[in-house]
């Protein structure tokens, strides 16, 4: 038998299944509109979890962009500063966010998707739901209970395959979400503990900058070492004391006493 | 005919194309079978395609049953599998 052949057969089969159940069949026509009501909600609340899980996802994407960047900033720093392996590690770092960074453009896209496919499974169902209630009330009005059978079934068992639809897609929408809810606890759990290297994070802070900063501290050092350095060389000769025009007292005390020697022999 | 694609509507096919759509029907359904991925893929996307094309879709408030069913565009050869064995696919 053909394979849309045997889905509508297992779709009917729960319709009929539905109806099977019921004793006088105008009252299960309020049983079922109560059912669609709740279905509805349920739709409406599957479009808002997904929501949600897409601007959760959206937001650690800033996160990761603006990490991303960051190490941008302190690969260009180090190189400044001549230091190759340093910028390479930022690098690095920087194209292992980028892999992360396009996995969650793809879960993004993932749930969009699911948002908008959801959005107009309830919108289908609004409008049958509205339409099943318009003959719900027709054939309760117009017809005896015998008389009732064939409309009911009509009504019942378009709307039955809808609901079995509806139903399904919520299922799946479900299902996608919590997986990616689980990823996404997990790049959560990544940027807590810093192995993404979020500059926030007390544990490990950022070690890149750490070091970059302890370089420039060091390299000021360096500097004013250097420069006191020139200072007590340049007062050993004449000329270099001539130059220097407002000499440092420290540079004065260190010129005499580098000259003493001198005057001595 | 009625068709229904899950996750998506329902379509008024003409009886004119019917004889088309059960030949790529036929090929999906031996790709379930076989467990052929590609095909499959192939298959459902070409038969989906065929229905948008051949048929009118029929507005949110009609309540018609459908004579045929198909599963979701991005269903997977596995999902199409459990809902033909198993009816807990469709809640409800």
């Amino acid at each position: 038998m053909s394979l849309m052949k045997r889905v509508s057969l297992i779709f009917r089969a729960k319709a009929d299944k539905a109806l099977d159940r019921a004793e006088d069949p105008r009252e299960t026509l309020d049983y079922s509109y109560k059912r669609q009501l709740e279905l509805l909600t349920k739709v409406r609340r599957g479009v808002a979890d997904v929501a949600t899980s897409r601007k959760r996802v959206e937001l650690q994407a800033a996160q990761l962009q603006q990490q991303s960047e960051k190490l941008t900033g302190q690969a260009q720093k180090a190189l400044s500063m001549g230091r190759e392996d340093l910028a390479r590690e930022a690098l690095t770092r920087k194209s292992a966010l980028s892999s992360q960074l396009a996995d969650l453009e793809q879960q993004r896209a993932q749930l969009q998707g699911e948002e908008e496919k959801l959005t107009l499974a309830s919108q289908r169902l609004q409008a049958k739901v509205e339409s099943f209630r318009t003959q719900k009330e027709t054939i309760k009005a117009k017809y005896t209970a015998a008389e009732a059978q064939t409309r009911i079934n009509e009504a019942f068992s378009g709307i039955s395959e809808e609901m079995g639809d509806v139903g399904m897609a919520v299922q799946r929408a479900e299902d996608k979400t919590a997986q990616m809810q689980a990823r996404a606890g997990a790049i959560d759990e990544l940027i807590a503990s810093g192995a993404l290297d979020d500059a926030s994070s007390i544990n490990r802070g950022d070690d890149i900058s750490r070091e970059l900063d302890a370089m420039s501290s060091q390299s000021d050092v360096e500097s004013e070492l250097a420069a006191l350095k020139a200072g007590v060389s340049g007062g050993g000769t004449q000329g270099a004391l001539e130059a220097g025009e407002t000499p440092a007292p420290a540079q004065v005390e260190g010129a005499r006493a580098a000259e003493q020697p001198e005057e001595r022999q | 005919m009625i068709v229904r694609i899950l996750g998506e509507g329902q379509y008024d096919v003409a009886d004119g194309h019917i004889d088309a759509l059960n030949h790529l029907d036929a090929a999906l359904e031996s790709a379930v079978e076989s467990g052929d991925h590609d095909t499959f893929r192939a298959s459902l996307d070409e038969l989906l395609t065929a229905i948008r094309v051949a048929g009118r879709q029929l507005p949110d408030d009609s309540l018609q049953q459908s004579q045929l069913v198909l599963p979701p565009a991005d269903a997977t050869l596995e999902e199409v599998r459990e809902m033909l064995g198993d009816e807990g696919l469709i809640p409800g």
